[in-house]
């Protein structure tokens, strides 16, 4: 097309000052509010510091809803069994730590990702070949061969009681794990956190990100275009796992111990619920999501200490029914109309 | 005759019994503006999977170029150009004109896969999607989604994101089915505008379409081959009329 060649390059100037695409050009850029999340955690940090082991699991969970997010929200692989690679990062850091062959916590979590990637991969390959609800049936029974593999090893995993009390070494030989003052688990997690999401925010930002987005957004037309989808998706799912089992390895180090409900439906459950409440596919849904869960969970475990759940299951029905795209989606639909009555007056 | 780009050799596609196209030799010439027409259940898009890949062939074989391309998978032939659109929308509906050709681009030029750096960065993808988009007269609706935008510009979209492939061969399976008839003549328009070197083949049941646009016209009836010949040859056919011009208001 040497035609349009030729004119491309005299209408350089003027196209990408097109309105859509500066969105484009811009869409990677660093807004000033996106600094938000990380002043709120420190300033958490010093202003609880009696609930630093909370913030600890609640990092813990963003981290696990964003690994989540990269596969369910930007790829739209529907998946109930994400906690076997939470599962599998959290047991590679306590057999390592419990048989004490490996204690140093910064190269366990490399150890946990891996770990998860290779499963991670190795599922990817069989289970992508499908979608829909035959996917998320595989994705579940994926998790539960793992559980029961888990549960028959008790003799090398504790079984239903687990691996207690694992000795993880200080980070950087110096910031021990205190169980009654979890201030280095939680300034250790909200560094590992932190580059997660710096990963992420990349990934999903770059052509790969976008190739994602129309996978998600039409399968099909991905293929007609040249598109080697299903790579596309193995390469996804398995930087997911990894990031979920880095979410798992964390859990076991915070916490100093291991058991079944690291790989158990009702923590797939959790993440998935965690995700549509604060809005997948949106990078800070995952933020939004825990928190609002973790504060919910626990209000409502205050008030109605039997039957929380309860309100749990109302929530999400009424966020199934008027806000499909969750808080962060409620808000962007609320801002869109804010503006939109700006320009009209 | 013009050199031949796209080629069938006794190219058959059984399902079970049915024999749903049936050893169909046929020629696409460079630069062709080639249409396929036959009655519904003729065979036309199941044709179409075969010269694209989505479908492997009971016998026969597909050549582009000369080169057999049969075993060739899906994306491979895309890779060797050939794209098509397709009679129902397959669009990135919730993302915005502009990024739904920039994906088609990405894919072509080999950006796609490179995780690190952002798309907003490859300038070069951006701005051939705004070029395609402006030979298209699209520019304008270039930031809108997809899914707000008319039928007949999203029928433009599927066009455009097709055009990103830089094809040799463009397949069109009726490019304005369920456009209003105020609007086709926007699609028509942009497909007399495509470049002179791409063999263009369109699938369509309006004549109207096919007569305007094409310079030779094959009909397809029961998976076989039933007539070939200009559209002058095709419409003073009388066994053509019986079969297919005759049936007024074929679907």
């Amino acid at each position: 097309m040497s035609v349009a060649a030729a004119s491309a390059t005299a209408a350089a100037a003027v196209s990408t000052d097109h309105p859509a695409a500066r969105v484009l050009i811009r869409r990677h850029r660093l807004r000033l509010w996106e600094a938000l999340p990380w002043i709120a955690a420190i300033a958490f940090y010093f202003a609880f510091p009696d609930y630093l082991g909370f913030g600890a699991e609640l990092l813990i969970a963003i981290l696990f809803a964003l690994s989540l997010d990269l596969a369910l929200g930007y790829a739209g692989i529907i998946t109930l069994g994400h906690a076997a690679f939470f599962g599998a990062g959290a047991y590679t850091v306590g057999l390592l730590a419990s048989y004490g062959i490996w204690t140093e916590p910064i190269t366990s979590l490399l150890l946990a990702a891996l770990m998860a990637a290779v499963i991670g991969f190795a599922s990817g390959l069989v289970l992508l070949r499908t979608r829909g609800l035959t996917l998320l049936m595989l994705t579940i029974c994926t998790m539960a061969l793992l559980g029961e593999a888990a549960n028959m090893a008790h003799d090398y995993t504790g079984g239903f009681d687990g691996l207690p009390s694992l000795p993880i070494a200080p980070v950087f030989g110096v910031f021990e794990f205190n169980p009654l003052y979890a201030n280095t688990q939680y300034l250790y997690a909200l560094a590992v956190l932190f580059l997660c999401f710096v990963f992420v925010r990349t990934l999903v930002h770059s052509p790969f990100g976008q190739s994602l987005t129309g996978i998600r957004e039409n399968l099909l037309r991905m293929h007609a275009v040249g598109s080697p989808v299903r790579r596309r998706l193995v390469i996804c799912y398995t930087i997911s796992a990894a990031l979920a089992g880095i979410a798992g390895g964390l859990w076991a180090q915070a916490n100093a111990y291991v058991n079944l409900s690291a790989l158990d439906l009702d923590r797939a459950a959790t993440v998935l619920i965690v995700l549509i409440l604060g809005g997948y596919g949106r990078l800070y849904g995952a933020f939004v999501g825990a928190v609002a869960y973790m504060v919910l969970a626990h209000f409502l475990a205050e008030v109605y200490p039997t039957a929380w759940q309860l309100g749990l299951g109302v929530l999400l029905v009424l966020i199934a029914l008027f806000a499909r795209n969750g808080i962060l989606g409620l808000g962007e639909t609320l801002w869109r109309r804010l503006a939109a009555r700006r320009a009209a007056s | 005759m013009t050199e031949t780009r796209l080629e069938t050799k006794a190219l058959t596609r059984q399902f079970g019994a049915l024999a749903a196209v049936q050893a169909v030799d046929f020629k696409l010439a460079i630069g062709a503006r080639h249409a396929l027409i036959g009655p519904n259940g003729a065979g036309k898009t199941t044709f179409i999977n075969l010269l694209t890949g989505v479908l492997t062939p009971t016998r026969g074989r597909v050549l582009l170029g000369g080169r057999d391309i049969t075993d060739k998978a899906q994306a491979e032939r895309v890779k060797l150009g050939i794209a098509r659109t397709f009679q129902i929308n397959r669009l990135f509906r919730g993302l915005s004109v502009l990024e739904n050709v920039c994906i088609s681009v990405a894919e072509r030029v080999g950006a796609a896969p490179s995780m690190f750096r952002p798309a907003g960065r490859r300038i070069d993808v951006i701005e051939e999607s705004l070029q395609i988009l402006q030979t298209l007269q699209l520019a304008d609706h270039a930031h809108h989604r997809v899914a707000e935008l008319p039928y007949g510009r999203q029928r433009l979209v599927e066009l455009a994101i097709a055009i990103g492939q830089k094809p040799e061969v463009l397949l069109l399976d009726e490019p304005a089915a369920g456009v209003p008839n105020a609007e086709s003549h926007i699609i028509l328009d942009a497909i007399e505008r495509l470049p002179d070197h791409i063999a263009v083949l369109i699938i369509d049941h309006d004549m109207d379409v096919v007569f305007r646009f094409a310079k030779r016209v094959t009909v397809m009836v029961g998976g076989a081959v039933f007539a070939e010949g200009t559209p002058r040859e095709i419409e003073a056919n009388p066994e053509v009329r019986a079969v297919y011009l005759g049936q007024a208001g074929d679907g």
